[in-house]
């Protein structure tokens, strides 16, 4: 029986790219280490799950569902996070490469320094392993933006929920190089965010912000 | 006095277990509360004390910044809840609950993590003896098949927390349990033994290799704390 397995997706920039606020080991090690390993969990927990299904055991198919929740999980937010950071030095890094979604953020939060202080405190907020996201929430016909914070690997894939971008707070994500000053790190990630790729998914629709998944396929 | 804030007997007798019997430990957990305010304790040990099984620098970190950051904060929501209380403010008593379960519940866990670790040359890593290696035994065959199963517990934690062996006040039988996040062992449980599954636990030594870590670690176990901590 042939089983989908997902692949672990090529960074779009170098490990070293993100210096000085992300430092090159971390990279390296959260991609080829955590992201590789959420993949592979991932993939042999499908297997084992296309199995049951051909047997149609039922019990061992609800008891994967976690596994497979946490590893697609880890895989879908690291999938998000890699794109929708950039070079710092890259003009994608500046807020002026997302003028809708800036628009739209001040409507909501007043001006972009309130709305960073927001999403800084909800990151902050976190209690252990978890992420922190800027959404856009489609409610018939009114759009809306929302931060929101998710513990553990739960991805971002609730009816009608877009994810702009996205925040590690794992330790693994900063500890190397901030250890426990985390605020540290979640002041200096807003160099690297990539505000290009914001603005695309703040216009696009849900299925084409993870259309990048697709591809790992 | 520690009885006010340690209000599970179980958890008061585990810290009072350990207390100092020598002038150098006074720092431990017996006088870790000061006028009602959590105080970071003293370690029995050096930082370097447990190389190479967890290195100076992360234990340092972890004692001196982690530690300490959740003394601060559980004190700093304390006096909150004490001001929402005289205020008979309700709902500012319920929002701060989870802070309190997290920030105190990271000074109890970091507290008995500290007291059930010792260097080798204190004992660290010596098998247990008595009532423990007799139940150790009676439910899991062996020590050897008692830690691995207790890292396989560790290892399947989905994010931070903790893997207790802990002690079931109704039975009196033990089992492993694991916790999230800063979740104390409280109520039905009384904690005996507890590794801390956190990334900064082991990250700047072991990286991504966490079984490593969990392996390493009962080098450094202090049976002796965890055998004071058994009914
Ligand atoms: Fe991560
Ligand atoms: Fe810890």
């Amino acid at each position: 029986m042939s089983v989908q397995t997902y692949q672990l997706p090529k960074l779009p920039y170098d490990y070293d790219a993100l210096e000085p606020y992300i430092n090159k080991d971390i990279m390296v090690l959260h991609h080829t280490k955590h992201h590789q390993t959420y993949v592979n969990n991932l993939n042999a927990a499908l297997k084992s799950q296309a199995e049951a299904v051909q047997a149609a055991d039922i019990p061992t198919q609800v008891a994967l569902q976690q596994a497979i929740r946490f590893n697609a999980g880890g895989h879908i937010n690291h999938s998000l996070f890699w794109r929708n950071m950039c070079p710092a030095k890259s003009d994608d890094a500046k807020p002026s490469a997302a003028p809708k979604l800036v628009d739209k953020m001040k409507a909501t939060w007043g001006d972009e320094a309130t709305f960073r202080k927001a999403f800084n405190t909800a990151l902050l907020g976190i209690q252990g392993s978890g992420w922190g996201w800027l959404i856009k929430v489609e409610t018939g016909k009114e759009e809306r933006l929302a931060i929101t914070t998710t513990k553990d690997q739960e991805p971002v894939v609730g009816k009608g929920e877009v994810p702009i971008f996205g925040v590690d707070m794992w330790e693994h994500a900063y500890y190397l190089q901030y250890q426990n000053e985390k605020a540290k790190y979640v002041e200096q990630i807003w160099n690297v965010i990539n505000w290009k790729t914001a603005e695309e998914r703040f216009v696009g629709s849900r299925a084409e912000a993870f259309k990048d998944l697709k591809a790992t396929l | 006095m520690t009885s006010t804030f340690l209000r599970s007997s179980a958890l008061r007798t585990a810290l009072r277990a350990s207390a100092p019997k020598a002038p150098a430990r006074a720092g431990l957990a017996g006088t870790s509360f000061v006028r009602g305010k959590a105080t970071l304790p003293g370690l029995p040990y050096d930082y370097g004390a447990l190389e190479p099984s967890i290195s100076g620098q992360i234990m340092e970190l972890h004692h001196n910044k982690h530690h300490q950051t959740y003394v601060t904060s559980y004190n700093n929501f304390s006096e909150q809840l004490e001001e929402a209380k005289q205020k008979q403010d309700i709902q500012a008593q319920i929002a701060l609950q989870p802070l309190i379960n997290f920030h105190g519940g990271g000074h109890i866990n970091h507290t008995l993590f500290w007291e059930n670790l010792a260097p080798k040359n204190q004992g660290g890593g010596e098998p247990p003896s008595g009532k423990l290696a007799q139940a150790i035994n009676d439910s899991y065959g062996s020590l050897e098949s008692f830690q691995q199963k207790f890292n396989t517990a560790l290892a399947g934690i989905q994010g931070s927390g903790w893997a207790w062996l802990v002690q079931d006040t109704q039975t009196g039988s033990i089992q492993i349990k694991t916790y999230a996040n800063q979740d104390p062992v409280v109520g039905q449980f009384r904690p005996i033994l507890g590794i801390d599954a956190w990334e900064h636990a082991y990250y700047l030594q072991y990286q991504n290799r966490k079984a490593e870590y969990f392996k390493a670690i009962w080098e450094v176990i202090n049976w002796k704390a965890a055998e004071k901590r058994l009914q």
